[in-house]
């Protein structure tokens, strides 16, 4: 039982990644969906830390006073990856923007029938001229 | 005591992430996840990762959190009511995928075991060996930018490469020409607001070279400047207005600086093979760490340029987008 013990992190952070998992298939808002992966996503960054933490380690900043440090690994290729996953918020953030303004809603279950094979989806400048009768039918 | 405070904040982020997937105004939930990503950086000291604490703050809870903030502006606040029919498969996916990883967890080694196969891999040549073959007391950084810097120049690319994106997406026609922004903060209404941030701002903009420069010694680097500096200019922006932001940092200059940023940094790559090493070895600008210091400040002022003028850029984008 002890032994299991010092396997309770993991467990909290793989709840908190599912969190997220979940409000990403359940909500049908796609700014909660983006919002949803980024808990997941902050979630997978705890994982890798913890995997890194050394019992009675420092921070891996080389000093004479300590022996021994936790694993600089995880810091490194997390660090690098916050930024990147800010850049990517972004991008989906764009893209929400975009498909309000084509379709006026962000809400997929709205959207689904709007992206069937019958309604080919235009992309460009043209786009904006094409959907705008479509717009109307589906704002509330 | 340690172990108590790690359950406390574990427990406030399931907490967190609950009420965000129970809440249906989008602003709420943008201000939760910023909370979110604040009490990470609690648990990434705690863990021993000050840099990556350091970076989830200003760019996780931070730019993030504005940036959502910006685009909600763009698309409504309010979720649709009754959109909660497929939670039942959500509920079964999110809990047969749980189980699944906790099975997988069960043959991890134990949270903290100095043994493990990722502690005893090659971290150990990085405690013992940077010292002699970087010079820097900071492993992080010794990592990111020497051992590592080709995986450094792809996320930087990555960053860049991002930035394209929501340039194309949101350049087009629809954004309101400068000059016919929104009042920015009122002078006689908003007092505290300008005062405060007039304070900040000079503090925060020597903070970016500073965490620049020490980021040898200290926790700190190229990304974590950039985005200190880069969260100085939004913070001007929300306060003084889009288009005072505008007119002290055109956009023009960022999306150039932006690029030249990635060309420093693969630039320095390609200079180090001029000079008849490997892609990247800095050692080509002189032997022992004298080389590996110039490789170093070069890679990071790379990071840095862009990471800033990409997080500025971000913002613009998005605050000079029409309201629909």
């Amino acid at each position: 039982m002890k032994d299991l013990v010092g396997l309770f992190p993991y467990w909290a952070v793989i709840m908190l990644m599912m969190t997220g998992l979940y409000i990403v298939i359940a909500q049908g808002n796609l700014v909660k969906k983006l919002i949803g992966l980024g808990i997941f996503q902050v979630s997978v960054f705890v994982l890798y830390i913890a995997v890194g933490v050394v019992d009675g380690g420092t921070p891996p900043i080389l000093d004479d006073e300590f022996a021994v440090y936790s694993n600089p690994l995880p810091s490194v290729l997390i660090l690098t990856a916050i930024v990147v996953g800010v850049a990517t918020l972004a991008v989906g953030l764009a893209l929400s923007v975009r498909i309000r303004e084509a379709f006026g809603t962000i809400e997929e279950e709205d959207l689904l029938p709007l992206t069937a094979p019958t309604h080919p989806v235009v992309t460009g400048p043209e786009a904006e001229t094409d959907t705008n009768a479509g717009r109307e039918e589906t704002r509330p | 005591m340690e172990s108590l405070l790690m359950i406390g904040l574990l427990a406030a982020l399931g907490a967190i992430a609950i009420t965000v997937a129970f809440m249906s105004d989008l602003l709420v939930v943008a201000m939760l996840s910023g909370i979110f990503s604040f009490t990470c950086c609690a648990l990434f000291v705690l863990f021993d990762a000050p840099d990556v604490a350091f970076t989830e703050a200003c760019v996780g809870a931070g730019v993030s959190t504005v940036l959502t903030i910006a685009a909600i502006r763009l698309v409504g606040r309010h979720e649709k009511r009754g959109g909660r029919r497929a939670s039942v498969v959500g509920l079964v996916v999110a809990t047969v995928c749980g189980l699944a990883l906790v099975y997988g967890t069960l043959e991890l080694p134990r949270f903290g075991d100095p043994a493990s196969p990722a502690s005893t891999h090659v971290a150990p040549h990085y405690i013992e060996e940077s010292k002699g073959e970087i010079g820097i007391p900071n492993i992080v950084t010794s990592v990111l930018g020497s051992y590592r810097g080709y995986d450094t120049m792809g996320e930087t690319v990555v960053v860049f490469t991002a930035a394209l994106g929501v340039l194309i997406l949101l350049g087009g026609a629809q954004s309101r020409p400068l000059g016919r922004g929104e009042a920015p903060a009122r002078r006689d209404r908003d007092v505290i607001l300008r005062t405060v941030a007039t304070l900040f701002i000079p503090m925060t903009l020597f903070l970016a070279p500073y965490v620049q420069f020490h980021g040898a010694y200290s926790p700190g680097g190229g990304f974590q400047a950039g985005a200190i500096l880069g969260g100085a200019l939004i913070l001007y922006g929300l306060v003084f207005g889009i288009d005072a932001l505008n007119k002290m940092v055109p956009e023009r200059i960022l999306r150039v600086i932006a690029a030249l940023g990635v060309l420093l940094y693969g630039g320095t790559g390609v200079v180090t093979m001029l000079m008849g090493h490997a892609f990247l070895d800095y050692y080509a600008f002189g032997a022992g760490p004298s080389g590996q210091a110039i490789g170093l400040t070069a890679i990071e002022l790379g990071v840095f340029m862009t990471v800033t003028c990409v997080m500025t850029l971000l913002f613009q984008r998005f605050a000079i987008r029409g309201v629909m």
